[in-house]
């Protein structure tokens, strides 16, 4: 039993911690730790850098331009990314749609699109939730038509993040309803947004952001040369993608950073208060989500030694995503209560001081999503019953 | 043994629901949110005249003699409205303290206005260092011939921007946290030396940062003893504890019933999500939470009123209760509501919001709980 690293991945830390001190812009970087969205430039530009470096498709073959990595270079550069407070990287292409046209699309497929994908010169978003299909995805009732060489679309996508921004949209769509189980019939079509009849009306969320979106369909043309792989197997190619996606949430080291600069942020005064190091119910707080954290490192570590000696991600990852999530709305309280009524301000205003902490409330608003989107966090523990416990 | 309304009482929550049900829906609530003021100057007038403002003041300074209960009662209606106007900070805030402090000169100058909707004020209780100490006061007051010159910060002061007079604590005597040397003064919001910057707080209310630079004010500023303002400041902030436990848990009500109504209305998996008894156990907990709620609030109420000994860990019993329970009575209400709960559309949020900022107000959970680990039973 050991946790060490080879030589090569010691070497290979090195290297992801010097790229990430040397090449991670300076405005990138005050950006992102000022806690506001990060604009959608800058977004681009470092997913931009990080293609130059080779470093986008971390989970991609390197045939397609990905990283190669084994799992415990990829758990060293989640590390890494953490540790630099580097930007989310927005995962709708390169983690979502590239693998799903990698591993199901056509050749043609693979040529067109994902070269753009890897490079960051398209935005894609998610269309899979629709009004009436939230948890109880198979529901869902956009609807495709065989006319002649283009499948004609009609419906409503909800909840579609960023897409505001997107060039492209993959969405799950209803294209036999006469079926024996509902999750079949349904199929993967890739949308290019700026096809006539798409139109994005923006939700605003509880802490004033735009970040979601409904988008309507109203017959829409999509070439059926734009379906992955077979029609009416889309809920097999989407179920791949979900699984990824809840590993990618439990973000341990994004939640490790926040904690130790919480800690940081306690040993000082802030405004002239007593540090918060001296007040013991609130540094207990902020050492029992330490340790959870940790236990949560360690059962990521488990899945990671699990996966390198040939197994699947299985239902596993739906712990990762309950206490992944659950740990980083934890954090989430401690910096707002943290702030106390500094978390008050609406925006951060030069006239009230530090501008991080009025933006503590903001956040934990926000990201009481973590818990809903991903599949809720109740449909993982639906999952892990049935699945893990077999009941 | 009556927990029933006396027949004031119940006439009040009923003009307070009427008002709510006829004039101040949602987005009604919303638009006067966002106005430039943060409310209405209409509602407020309103409020004046249908004697809202008057409720606790004694009937010689044309009040209605109203007690705890009452200011309960109505705050517990006035939060099923999400209503922005500025009740706590004239009524229960600047009023404990003009109703404790003030001179019939300042009554006259102050407080009667104020009652008539025609004068804002609002009470700078909190520092920027302070955190959840009343005592912290680093404001300074010092002697000037027969005047009184202020220095020092004022933060978060509650509808701030708005208020004509701010009743500032400020130290007179003794070393940062002495209770006994701190003052406390009436200061016009347009005397020279004054610096409001006004901003709007996350849970659709204003606050404001004030800066006071060498202000100076006449020694009739001065309400109370010199030196000895910490009682009636200390007194005036549990009262306001208990206005906002009282919002807090007319909040939590509605979460709860909203809720509940949303899972039988919503479905999944060809069910209603209300039946999934994962869903139902959490309603019941919230169902749980706003009875324990509604108890201690009363409990803490009647404790207040007949100036109890018990009345301060009262207070700290239902301002921890709200601020834990009503924390997770909150969540729930967003995870149930699911994506739809996060929406600014839907008021669910904003009703969460508002128990949030009520959380963290006058002390959070931790504040309170330590106050009743270390309080002699
Ligand atoms: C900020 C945000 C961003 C999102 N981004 C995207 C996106 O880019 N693309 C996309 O396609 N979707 C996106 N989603 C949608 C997200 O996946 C859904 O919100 C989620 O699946 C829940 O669906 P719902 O909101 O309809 O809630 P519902 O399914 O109506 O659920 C309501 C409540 O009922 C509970 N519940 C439901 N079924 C059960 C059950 N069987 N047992 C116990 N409890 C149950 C849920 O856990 C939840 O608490 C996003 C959502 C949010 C909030």
């Amino acid at each position: 039993m050991h946790v060490t690293f080879s030589e090569a991945d010691l070497a290979f830390q090195e290297e992801v911690r010097t790229f990430f001190r040397d090449e991670y812009p300076d405005e990138i970087r005050e950006a992102v730790s000022s806690g506001e969205e990060l604009p959608r430039e800058m977004q681009i530009r470092w997913q931009k850098i990080l293609f130059e470096k080779g470093w986008a498709g971390i989970n991609w073959p390197t045939e397609h331009g990905g990283t190669g990595w084994t799992p415990v270079q990829k758990y060293i550069y989640a590390r890494e990314e953490g540790n630099a407070n580097a930007p989310v990287i927005v995962p709708f292409g390169l983690n979502m749609v590239g693998p799903v046209i990698y591993t199901f699309g056509s050749e043609a497929q693979k040529n067109r699109f994902l070269p753009d994908i890897l490079a960051s010169n398209t935005w894609w978003c998610q269309g899979y939730s629709e009004p009436g299909a939230g948890s109880d995805l198979a529901s869902l009732k956009t609807k495709g038509d065989l006319v002649g060489d283009h499948w004609v679309v009609n419906g409503t996508k909800t909840w579609t993040t960023l897409g505001q921004f997107a060039d492209w949209i993959f969405c799950l769509v209803r294209t036999t309803s006469d079926v024996a189980r509902r999750q079949e019939g349904i199929s993967f079509l890739l949308i290019d947004m700026k096809s006539p009849g798409v139109t994005v009306k923006p939700i605003i969320l509880l802490d004033g952001t735009h970040e979601v979106n409904e988008i309507h369909f109203d017959n829409v043309e999509v070439p059926v040369e734009n379906l992955v792989g077979e029609e009416g197997k889309g809920w097999t190619y989407g179920k791949v993608l979900l699984q990824h996606e809840r590993t990618n949430s439990a973000n341990t080291f994004r939640s490790e950073y926040r904690l130790r600069k919480l800690r940081e942020q306690a040993a000082t005064s802030v405004r002239g208060a007593p540090p918060l190091a001296d007040d013991k119910n609130f540094m207990r707080r902020l050492a029992a989500v330490e340790v959870e954290l940790k236990g949560l490192e360690y059962t990521e570590l488990r899945t990671l030694a699990a996966v390198s000696s040939g197994k699947a991600p299985g239902p596993e990852s739906s712990f990762l995503k309950i206490k992944g999530t659950e740990i980083q709305q934890a954090i989430d309280t401690l910096y707002m209560d943290a702030a106390g009524y500094y978390a008050l301000p609406y925006r951060a205003d030069p006239s009230v001081g530090e501008g991080t902490e009025t933006l503590t409330a903001l956040r934990y608003f926000n990201f009481r999503k973590a818990t809903i989107y991903a599949g809720s966090n109740e449909i993982q523990k639906n999952i892990i019953a049935k699945h893990v416990l077999g009941l | 043994m009556d927990f029933s309304l006396n027949e004031i009482q119940a006439m009040l929550a009923d003009s307070v629901d009427k008002f709510i049900q006829n004039e101040y829906d949602f987005d009604t609530r919303q638009a006067y949110a966002e106005s430039d003021t943060g409310f209405s100057a209409d509602v407020w007038s309103t409020f004046a005249e249908l004697g809202w403002t008057a409720v606790p003041f004694a009937e010689d300074d044309g009040g209605l003699d109203g007690g705890p209960a009452d200011i309960m009662v109505l705050m517990q209606q006035l939060a099923r409205g999400l209503v922005v106007e500025p009740y706590l900070a004239n009524v229960i805030l600047a009023g404990g303290i003009l109703r404790r402090a003030a001179n019939a000169e300042q009554k006259e100058r102050w407080l009667q206005p104020m009652i008539a909707g025609e004068l804002h004020a609002t009470l700078a209780f909190n520092e920027p260092q302070a955190r959840y100490r009343l005592t912290s006061v680093a404001t300074t007051a010092t002697r000037d011939g027969d005047d009184w010159i202020l220095n020092g910060c004022k933060g978060v002061v509650l509808n701030g921007g708005t208020a004509d007079l701010l009743i500032i604590p400020a130290r007179t005597s003794g070393n940062a946290d002495d209770e006994r040397g701190i003052t406390l003064f009436g200061v016009a919001a347009d005397s020279d030396g004054l610096t409001c910057n006004a901003y709007a707080t996350y849970d659709g209310q204003r606050a404001a940062e004030v800066i006071l630079d060498g202000v100076c004010v006449e020694d009739r500023a001065v309400l109370g003893e010199v030196d000895d303002g910490f009682a009636d400041l200390d007194a005036t902030i549990d009262e306001a504890t208990l206005a906002v436990c009282a919002e807090a848990v007319g909040i939590m009500q509605v979460l709860k019933d909203k809720t509940v109504e949303y899972s039988k209305d919503r479905s999944q998996f060809g069910v209603p999500i209300g039946s999934f008894q994962e869903l139902q156990h959490r309603m019941v907990d919230m169902l749980m939470a706003c009875e324990q709620a509604q108890s201690l609030l009363l409990w803490a109420v009647m404790a207040n009123a007949s100036g109890s000994e018990e009345s301060k860990r009262a207070v700290s019993s239902i301002k921890y209760l709200v601020s834990t329970a009503g924390r997770s009575l909150g969540e729930d209400a967003i995870q149930i509501h699911g994506g739809m709960g996060v929406t600014w559309e839907l008021d669910v949020a904003h009703y969460f919001k508002r128990l949030t900022a009520i959380g963290t107000m006058f002390g959070d959970a931790d504040w309170h709980l330590d106050k009743l680990a270390s309080a002699s039973h």
